[in-house]
């Protein structure tokens, strides 16, 4: 049972852990993340860098997607251009500071972000979704081309840098875990502030009330355009985290699908909300790996069966998300608040 | 304070507004009336800038505003309510109120995304500010929490006012505030109004239907019809005017006594 207000200013009211309960939530959740890399084995770090990667995208996304409410089928390219200016810059400085790098591809991605935000200030809805798609088009293209090749290895991909910590190469996954989690921490933190004061507030407006909130004065233009940036920058730092901790990348690894299964992670998770992008992103990127481990375990290990059991994995995913539209349209998070309304409430009511 | 002059508006053939010219004063309550289709959304629209007049201009503070964005305008001090509510509906009343103040406030993206520090407190003396001057001015203390879509129409309107308020406004547009609602929910709108008047000395442009609100609290009344000013002075000479009368309830017919 949470119930009772035991505030004594605005100040108190007005911050995120507004509860003990959520206080709580948040130590116990940063105590997890610091004990994962120490009883995680390999594979399992690999996961976890994968989600974590993946979580400061969703995140960009929902900046754009969920709060201001303009939809985007490109952002798989902004993920391209951070992953490639990490590989780029490296060439030209191996021991590159990883955090410089980090704002590099943040500005480069940002920058392509602006570019390709210009079309919201006129359309909106389905017909922004399908002009942001040409980002994915566009940019791969570039990346294709031959005479990029000695900065993106053009059709063939290329082998990335590990990041040096000063001094200290990071190679195993375990390392590269505590480059990763903090500033997706930091980043996750950084957009969840922004919801609660000013700039974020403006954008929530744009997306529930555009008139509204012109005559309130807030500019279209202006908080449009900078909601792209943002977004297109959160994909970048993931694309540089992303070279860092994978050995290679091909330009197929960021087109027209990861677009795709970024807003997937999204949908899932619940749109314009906080925690949605990490639970959209545990869940998608872990059910097709729990399939593998159960399509495993009934195919007892015989390969012809498991190669019979490969596409009904594909299916039972896709049937999966079908589900989850159809029975929790409002995401993983409604299940989350359901949770914690029950909680409030008992013993006192259901 | 506020001043129209001459302005046109036409939408193809049809004329909204033609070479109207009006002044709102400094402090006072001026009421826009006239029969449906008259024109006066038409000119809180152009006083807001969502449409920009084919001729004539739109002065404020002596200052041309004629041809600037609608967020420019707010931030100049106008603020407005809509007849049809436009709250942001997915939000709680709180959050409504505060993006009222939206161009007051100074926390850019960094600000706002480190938020201890300047934006912290910026949030802070804001929630006390409005806590005070909006909240409990119009009574909305027991609702403040409470997601804008659950509250019935007449509170929506409150909000809506507590929304524009909230902008410190210099010169602030109702535009039916209490179309829909009953006698009380009038009475308790209409004390608002004056209250406003009285406590910020804020000039106000109203838009209503209810004549006996209109002729109750405006110093100055302007009748419009079919986007002409047919007449205007205080709601003593306004309800004498024979046009006024004529464009109300229509002319007698010949013969029939």
């Amino acid at each position: 049972m949470i119930i009772g207000e035991y505030k004594t200013d605005y100040g108190q009211d007005e911050g995120i852990w507004n509860t003990w309960a959520k206080k709580l939530g948040f130590v116990v959740a940063l105590l997890l993340l610091l004990l994962i890399p120490f009883i995680g084995n390999d594979y399992q770090l690999l996961m976890a860098g994968q989600i974590a990667i993946f979580v400061i995208a969703v995140v960009g996304l929902n900046v754009l997607v969920g709060y201001t409410g303009l939809m985007s089928l490109g952002h798989g390219a902004f993920f391209a251009l951070g992953a490639y200016t990490t590989v780029a810059l490296h060439q030209f400085f191996p021991h590159l500071f990883p955090l410089i790098t980090l704002i590099i591809s943040m500005v480069v991605a940002g920058f392509f972000g602006f570019l390709f935000g210009l079309p919201s200030l006129r359309v909106k809805g389905l017909y922004l979704a399908v002009a942001t798609l040409s980002a994915n088009f566009i940019v791969l293209f570039f990346i294709r081309q031959d005479w990029l090749e000695h900065l993106t290895g053009g059709r063939g991909g290329i082998e990335t840098p590990n990041a040096y910590f000063f001094g200290t190469e990071l190679i195993t996954n375990q390392q590269k875990y505590f480059l990763i989690v903090p500033i997706a921490i930091v980043m996750f933190l950084f957009a969840q502030n922004l919801f609660r004061s000013r700039f974020g507030r403006a954008l929530i407006a744009i997306r529930d009330n555009d008139h509204s909130a012109e005559i309130l004065g807030i500019s279209l233009f202006n908080y449009k355009l900078k909601s792209f940036v943002i977004s297109a920058a959160y994909c970048g730092a993931a694309g540089t985290l992303w070279a860092y901790f994978f050995p290679a990348i091909l330009p197929e690894d960021f087109g027209l699908n990861m677009s795709i299964t970024l807003l997937i992670c999204l949908v899932a998770g619940g749109m314009g909300r906080s925690l949605g992008p990490i639970f959209g992103t545990i869940l998608i990127l872990m059910v097709p790996e729990l399939l593998k481990m159960g399509a495993f375990y009934f195919s007892e290990g015989n390969a012809s069966a498991q190669i019979y059991f490969s596409p009904i994995r594909d299916i039972v995913f896709g049937l999966m998300i079908i589900g989850f539209l159809i029975f929790e349209p409002m995401g993983l998070v409604s299940i989350w608040d359901r949770f914690w309304r029950f909680i409030n409430r008992w013993p006192f009511a259901k | 304070m506020l001043s129209v002059q001459e302005a046109s508006l036409s939408f193809g053939g049809i004329h909204a507004l033609s070479e109207l010219t009006f002044e709102a004063k400094q402090g006072e309550i001026t009421a826009i009336i006239g029969p449906n289709g008259a024109g006066k959304t038409s000119l809180f629209n152009i006083i807001s800038g969502f449409y920009k007049p084919q001729a004539g201009r739109v002065f404020f503070q002596d200052q041309d505003i004629t041809h600037a964005r609608p967020d420019k305008r707010a931030a100049l001090g106008i603020a407005r309510t809509f007849q049809n509510i436009a709250l942001f509906r997915g939000m709680t009343v709180l959050e409504n109120i505060k993006l009222g103040s939206h161009s007051r406030l100074k926390s850019g993206l960094f600000d706002s995304g480190i938020y201890y520090g300047a934006a912290r407190r910026e949030e802070i003396a804001l929630r006390n500010e409005l806590e005070r001057d909006v909240i409990d001015f119009l009574e909305l203390d027991h609702i403040r929490n409470l997601h804008v879509a659950t509250l019935p129409y007449g509170l929506q309107k409150r909000v809506e006012l507590a929304r524009a308020l909230a902008l410190q406004p210099k010169v602030l547009l109702l535009d039916e505030p209490v179309a829909g609602m009953n006698r009380e929910e009038t009475e308790d709108i209409a004390r608002f109004i004056l209250d406003i008047q009285e406590r910020w000395n804020t000039t106000i442009l109203l838009v209503e239907h209810d004549m006996s609100m209109v002729m109750d609290i405006s110093d100055q009344v302007i009748v419009l019809n079919f986007g002409k000013q047919i007449a205007s002075g205080t709601p003593k000479d306004v309800q004498n005017n024979p046009a006024v009368i004529e464009a109300y309830l229509g002319t007698s017919a010949k013969g029939a006594a």
